[in-house]
């Protein structure tokens, strides 16, 4: 059976599958659920200081639905929690007094000011906590007063604030950064010159959900008036898998514990984040989707595939896929491939062909002989992949290698002005 | 024998409409192909794709245009048309642990809250000062009327029943179309306007084709099939032999179905929908045993397999390969004898016998009209051989007898019918 323990930032935990700093984390009832669950760990909903804030009592999600009603896209307007900070740090030392084994972690913002840091990362370092995840991230509400996204998007702010807590705190610190700039790297980088053990991403994306059709106003609204809420759920994560495999290729930051965020519901999203570098996956939207049982076959499917792929332990996952990302640049343009249908299991939906037909290259037949009949024309077909993409039948249309010649990329091409050789 | 509750209860809708979420999620296994086969396949041609992906988008009336825009009788399509050998029988879906796309239910999803509201599509041209006859209300001369008034010209309907609707409201089984739907179906069509209404005049009685002809500027017949076709052997003057056409129009007429008498011991005799229908409304009304008997195979009969299944699942038994040969009684049958292929004879216990072995024109055709197989021969344009005649529906040679043919019969004799009044490609 795969060894599914792990050690992030020195923080150990049974199992790389945390609940991330959201409304399942708010207080001990739902922790202890989740701890029962199975959740190899939990990021506790950020803390700030006293008096707390409140929340709107109107609609504070937003929803985006697939086929059925099944949940793609989910944006929220809920700020940090609005309990009292004595009650939450009694809670967190019980909750670890009670499960010793799991990675309690808490996540926490508070003003720009070292003292705001210095006091209470040092009451979280009292109760019990297993390390600090600084929230840099939150985007609605908090960043407006200079909080959340506010601070993560300023790389020298970053890197302050890691500095503050490493100096009054001994806990291992994770800073959550935000999406909502144009290269994460910065602070990413920021983060481990300020000195933090790890970054954890993405924090939720800045989204307006839609209108009311009905009464043309932002949907959801609070009493006829809505803000951007931060968007999550299984439409942000190849967003937010493009930010962690940036992070854990760039040789600046080679080595940095990352936990990934974002769209997991099952264990390939998982494998997704851990072979593109993260150390740890955090889950919010699938589990307030269906419950905290959801990590059931996120646990055992992770299990299985390690030992499928003989590789028994998550560390051995961490990063496998990381070497394979590159830059455009370096691509072979030399490597072809072809289109296929397997006539055995095409259904004759024509969905292939009408879009290859009107938006590429017109390379599937739609008859022929006069029957309906979808075929790829191989000297026409550039290897998009646009056909696999609509097709309904799994496995129907599939790529397949068409011969490659000797590696050649954009850095030798006679096309390329700034060609460096050939 | 079952109480007038029970019997209310055996007459209730067969496929009960999606809600509002079932629709939704029924539309949501649509493919929305390309060139969609069922579009081919529905012999009004309905965009199908176009309009299920109109339901899934949340708009609603829009997909009940797009289905009335290309058969006015969407509404009573979607309750009768043997989905399962047009439309749902092409589904892409259709593959082994897959099922077809629910379209019939989807397409009565979109038309029934329109129909109910009443919300009209379509308004009439200016009009063109000629004017049209059509002959028979049924869904070929409704849906004919209704465009020939789309394109504004005016139209009067001849009907020899004293209300409008054809087999609508006097053919089809009860239980496909409750809370009399054919007559709010046929209410909806009338109201785009244009179109006068002569209910209780028949050709050949009340009205000539001739006089027609001299009246109207172009006619279209779609009289139906008056007439039955008999078995043709000793007995058929016993009572309680009957055709079963005439026991459907009484059953879907009547206010009370609990107070028509039906026979403990039934034999249906043919193999098309009329035979599935009689079977199938008796055994509702409390029949104890009801046989279909029919001279061929399962396979040649012309009701489907669906069809004769569902007359399964309500207890009526089969007896293939076998010929009426008489009808044994005296002055009232209780007996009828069949030649069985091979030469065996069987004699099955009938206190009621239906013969549907199919319709005829009745009433003798008019004078001049060329026929095939005894019935109005057309062109694909519907024209007759009569220079301003067109005819549809069930009159017509080659036709299926399904309502959805009468329609498109219908729609295209009408855009043929405008272009002959000088009208452009309607």
């Amino acid at each position: 059976m795969a060894e599914l323990s792990v050690n992030f930032a020195g923080i150990r935990a049974p199992n790389p599958l945390w609940l991330a700093s959201a409304p399942p984390t708010d207080k001990a009832y739902n922790v202890n659920r989740a701890l029962e669950a199975g959740w190899g760990g939990v990021v506790w909903k950020t803390l700030g200081e006293d008096p707390p804030i409140v929340n709107v009592s109107g609609p504070r999600y937003g929803y985006m639905h697939g086929g059925e009603r099944r949940l793609l896209g989910f944006n929220n307007i809920e700020l940090i929690t609005d309990r009292p900070l004595a009650v939450n740090l009694r809670e967190v030392a019980e909750v670890k007094k009670n499960w010793p084994d799991r990675a309690l972690l808490v996540s926490v913002m508070v003003p720009m000011k070292e003292e705001s840091w210095a006091d209470i990362v040092a009451r979280i370092e009292d109760a019990g906590a297993d390390g600090l995840e600084l929230n840099l991230g939150c985007p609605h509400g908090m960043s407006e007063r200079g909080m959340g996204a506010a601070v993560g998007q300023v790389p020298e702010y970053v890197a302050q604030v890691c500095a503050w807590c490493k100096k009054h705190s001994r806990l291992p610190v994770v800073v959550k950064l935000t999406p909502n700039v144009t290269d994460i790297r910065q602070p990413a980088l920021a983060a481990q010159e300020g000195g933090a053990d790890a970054v954890s991403l993405i924090n939720t994306i800045n989204s307006i959900m839609r209108v009311d059709y009905d009464t043309l106003s932002v949907w959801p609204a609070v009493d006829r008036k809505g803000t951007h809420g931060g968007y999550c759920g299984p439409a942000v994560k190849p967003i937010a898998l493009h930010m962690v495999a940036e992070i854990a290729r760039d040789p600046r930051t080679r080595g940095l514990p990352i936990g990934g965020i974002g769209g997991v519901e099952t264990w390939r999203d998982a494998v997704d984040y851990l072979a593109l570098g993260a150390g740890t996956v955090q889950v919010c939207t699938s589990a307030m989707t269906y419950g905290f049982r959801i990590v059931d076959d996120m646990l055992q499917g992770l299990a299985r595939f390690l030992d499928e792929k003989n590789l028994h332990s998550v560390d051995r996952l961490v990063g496998a896929a990381v070497p394979s990302l590159t830059d455009w640049k370096y691509l072979n343009l030399n490597y072809v491939e072809k289109a296929w249908i397997d006539q055995d299991k095409c259904i004759q939906c024509g969905r292939c062909h009408i879009a290859c037909e009107d938006t590429s290259h017109q390379a599937i037949t739609h008859e022929v002989n006069g029957r309906r009949h979808y075929e790829v024309i191989p000297g026409e077909c550039v290897g998009c992949n646009l056909c696999a993409a609509v097709c309904p039948v799994e496995g129907c249309i599939t790529m397949r290698p068409a011969g490659a010649a000797e590696h050649a990329d954009w850095t030798t091409h006679p096309n390329n002005p700034a060609r460096t050789a050939g | 024998m079952p109480t007038p509750a029970e019997i209310e209860k055996n007459f209730t809708d067969i496929h009960p409409p999606l809600s509002g979420h079932g629709g939704l999620v029924e539309s949501a296994r649509c493919y929305f192909c390309y060139d969609a086969p069922c579009v081919s396949a529905c012999p009004t041609g309905i965009d199908i794709p176009g309009f299920i992906h109109q339901i899934r988008s949340g708009n609603g009336d829009g997909a009940a245009r797009t289905i009335l825009r290309a058969n006015i009788m969407g509404g009573m399509c979607a309750r009768v048309c043997p989905t399962e050998i047009l439309c749902e029988e092409v589904c892409v879906r259709n593959k082994p642990g897959d099922s077809p796309v629910r379209i019939g239910l989807l397409q009565r999803h979109a038309t029934d809250p329109v129909l109910e509201r009443g919300v009209q599509f379509f308004r009439r041209a200016e009009s063109t000062g000629k004017r049209a006859a059509v002959v028979g209300a049924g869904p070929a001369g409704l849906a004919c009327a209704h465009q020939l008034a789309l394109f504004g010209h005016a139209v009067t309907v001849f009907e020899k029943q004293k209300k409008p609707g054809g087999l609508n409201e006097f053919g089809i089984a009860a239980y496909k179309t409750v809370d009399d739907f054919a007559r709010r179906e046929v209410e909806y069509i009338l109201a785009v306007g244009g179109i006068e209404m002569r209910a209780g005049a028949e050709l050949g009685r009340d009205i000539t084709l001739e006089e027609l002809r001299g009246e109207f500027d172009a006619v279209f017949l779609s009289p139906g099939l008056g007439g039955v076709n008999r078995a043709g052997v000793e007995g058929e003057g016993l009572d309680g032999v009957m055709d079963a056409v005439g026991f459907i129009a009484a059953l879907r007429q009547a206010e009370d179905k609990s107070r028509i008498k039906v026979g403990k011991k039934i034999v249906v005799i043919g193999g098309g929908m009329t035979a599935i229908d009689i079977a199938v409304q008796t055994r509702k009304l409390g029949a104890e045993e009801v046989t279909i008997v029919y001279r061929r195979g399962p396979e040649d009969m012309r009701a489907s397999r669906h069809e004769q299944d569902f007359a399964r699942s309500n207890g009526v038994h089969f007896r293939c390969n076998a010929r009426p040969a008489r009808f044994i009684g005296e002055g009232t049958v209780r007996a009828a004898e069949f030649t069985v292929d091979g030469g065996e004879t069987i004699t099955l216990a009938a206190d009621m016998v239906f013969t549907a072995i199919g319709q005829a024109l009745g009433g003798g055709i008019p004078e001049g009209l060329s026929t095939a197989d005894g019935r109005i021969s057309v062109t694909a344009d519907r024209a007759t051989s009569i220079p301003g005649v067109w005819a549809g529906g069930d009159c017509v040679a080659g036709g299926d007898n399904l309502t959805v043919t009468a329609v498109e019969d219908g729609k295209v004799a009408a855009r043929s019918i405008h272009r002959f009044l000088g009208g452009g490609h309607g």
